[in-house]
């Protein structure tokens, strides 16, 4: 069975879940082969491995991992070339389809990003599920030809553990071009951790929006007792209330989590477009009017500051 | 400074978005505009010429129409346009269009050096933001994207990318290809003045002929991927909406926990 590439996601070699669904698609397409850049492959070998992956390919370089997106593609290709897989799959990440797509054109091969689902295509290639025009259309597409990338929109593809052992970490000697190195980091700030789950990861999402008048509280505290990260609509992280990276729509982080639960928003289409996918949504407006109860599986129309806490208070109750 | 800014032409969000016949994105049934998120883009580019020096030049991959994505930057301020409009277009994929946007910025290239090529975040019909990547990988040049804050000096380029986790300052030698997020700027609306200046200004339309790309190599037959299934989403079945009357909260609770999220 030929080798399937997941490109690793880890922040100082954390594996992200995004990668664990990724190696649980790529199952589906072939034998899944993890592909680490940076420090740190041997400790995650065990948790690739247990999600399927019997080898890592592992690029230790400082020059690839300080370098964006560029030398990573490089790298790839490198692989690409060498061990001819039935497919690449990286995460939907900014940098995941940037990198997707320098190695489409480098390898000549067909992209899809944003994927929902994969499969083998009949006659060879691969199957994909995109969902597209802010969650209106499902898309069905085959890619066939060269060595299909496809990025994976996070929350898609539930986890699966196979029962492997660690995975076998190979060192692989990249080669980067000065071209790929034009391009530093210079200075990199991280931004404080807020203790709650990622956006892109959460299973649940409170959302607030221009009706919270920049008072985020009471969604901070519902966020807190479902366990839940936080996010915004644009207008309120236009004004100031909330960092641009919780703002959830086109401009924004795109969310899938299970439960997504929209407070003082009025369900504009940008807002949807980052939402829509959600399994279960959840809204709390005053006006009934609003766009956003056309989406939900329940909604309460109510003034925020009363239901939220209502809510939070009962949630604490029942779990005791 | 030359700047070439690469902006589409896209179906109306706010319309009914839908699909033709052969599964290629409905440009007839919706009007069409300048792409929203490519307005940041013009407006930066006009923000650098002005601070400096140098020209503004709009390039757009489209249907004939799409003249009309051109015309609008012009009215913003842009110097002179360029749409790349062709049968065989119709139905191109990212990897075609990056491929003619890339001939066409080295055409324009040939008559004055450019410094930096321009783009959106992403395009408000596709949402892919992979063109500037390819772009960047096609024409040999560097690629800072995601900017929300862009600064040149001599011929370096710094910006400022934000993500979850970090914010990274990103610099990068000229010429390269940039893209500046909706977070960069506030566009200009045309004045009067821009917009009776725009008329004067030199568009130019090429085919792929001018461009020396076969026919072959773009449209929806050169498509790496293939649409084999749309399907309109079935609308979601309208839910439950309650309105509070003092036990909204308690309800909304009661039925978190009858889907298992508490
Ligand atoms: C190019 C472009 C990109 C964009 N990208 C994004 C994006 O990524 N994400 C995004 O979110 N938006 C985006 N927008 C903006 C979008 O169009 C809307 O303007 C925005 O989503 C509105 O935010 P909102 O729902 O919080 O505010 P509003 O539309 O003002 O809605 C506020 C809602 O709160 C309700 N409310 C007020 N007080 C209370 C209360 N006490 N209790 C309960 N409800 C209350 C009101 O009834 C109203 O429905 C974009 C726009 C453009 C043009
Ligand atoms: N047909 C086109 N003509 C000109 N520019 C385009 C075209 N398609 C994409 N672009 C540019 O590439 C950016 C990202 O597009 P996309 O990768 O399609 O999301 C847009 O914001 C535009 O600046």
């Amino acid at each position: 069975m030929a080798e399937v590439l997941v490109l690793v996601d880890h922040v100082d070699g954390d594996v992200r879940k995004s990668t664990l669904e990724a190696l649980t698609a790529a199952a589906r397409l072939g034998e899944p082969a993890a592909v680490f850049v940076g420090a740190g492959a041997q400790g995650a070998a065990e948790v690739l491995g247990r999600h399927g992956a019997t080898t890592v390919y592992a690029v230790e370089s400082p020059e690839v991992a300080e370098h964006l997106v560029a030398p990573t593609a490089e790298v790839l290709a490198q692989l690409v070339q060498e061990h001819s897989p039935a497919a690449v799959l990286l995460p939907s990440s900014n940098d995941g389809k940037e990198i997707a797509a320098r190695l489409a054109i480098k390898t000549s091969s067909g992209l899809v990003t944003d994927a929902v689902d994969v499969a083998p295509a009949d006659g060879g290639g691969v199957q994909t599920v995109q969902s597209v025009f802010a969650g209106s259309y499902t898309v069905t597409s085959v890619v066939a030809q060269g060595c299909p990338v496809v990025t994976l929109k996070p929350n898609s593809v539930p986890v699966e553990e196979t029962g492997g052992g660690a995975a076998t970490v190979q060192a692989v000697d990249a080669q980067v071009s000065d071209a790929a190195k034009a391009a530093r980091i210079t200075e990199r700030k991280e931004k404080a951790a807020s203790g709650r789950p990622s956006l892109t990861e959460a299973a649940i999402v409170v959302s607030g929006g221009r009706g919270t008048g920049g008072d985020f509280a009471p969604v901070e505290a519902l966020a807190d007792s479902l366990g839940a990260a936080v996010g915004a609509s644009r207008a309120a992280v236009d004004a100031g209330w909330y960092p641009h990276s919780s703002q959830v729509g086109q401009t924004g982080v795109s969310v899938s989590p299970q439960l997504y639960v929209a407070a003082g928003i009025s369900g504009a289409i940008q807002h949807r477009a980052g939402m829509q996918t959600s399994k279960t949504i959840v809204a709390v407006n005053k006006d009934p009017e609003a766009p956003i109860f056309e989406l939900v599986d329940y909604g309460v129309v109510g003034d925020l500051f009363t239901v939220l806490p209502q809510a939070t208070e009962e949630i604490s109750r029942r779990k005791g | 400074m030359n700047i070439v800014v690469c902006v589409k032409y896209v179906p109306d969000a706010q319309g009914d978005r839908g699909f033709e016949a052969d599964n290629t994105t409905d440009r007839e049934a919706v009007d069409g505009l300048l792409s929203e998120l490519d307005e940041y883009a013009v407006e930066e580019a006009l923000k650098l010429v002005e601070a400096g020096e140098g020209e503004v030049t709009v390039l757009t991959m489209g249907p004939e129409d799409a003249v009309a994505a051109v015309k609008k930057s012009l009215q913003m301020g842009a110097h002179k346009g360029v749409v790349v409009t062709d049968e065989a277009i119709a139905g191109s994929d990212s990897v075609a269009t990056s491929l003619v946007l890339a001939e066409a910025i080295k055409k324009i290239g040939e008559e004055a050096p450019v410094d930096l090529v321009l783009t959106g975040l992403a395009s408000t019909d596709g949402v892919m933001s992979v063109v500037p990547a390819m772009l960047a990988e096609r024409l040999g040049l560097p690629q800072v994207t995601f900017a929300s804050e862009l600064t040149v000096e001599g011929s370096t380029v710094r910006i400022r990318r934000d993500d979850e986790t970090a914010s990274e300052t990103i610099e990068s030698s000229l010429p390269a290809v940039v893209s500046v997020t909706d977070q960069i700027n506030e566009p200009r609306y045309p004045s009067f003045k821009g917009i009776m200046a725009a008329k004067k200004k030199p568009v130019e339309t090429w085919g792929l002929a001018d461009l020396g790309v076969d026919a072959s190599q773009v449209g929806l037959d050169a498509a790496w991927s293939r649409v084999v299934e749309v399907s309109a989403r079935p609308p979601r079945t309208a839910g439950e909406v309650v309105t509070d009357e003092g036990d909204g909260g308690s309800k909304l609770a009661e039925f978190l926990a009858s889907r298992k999220f508490v």
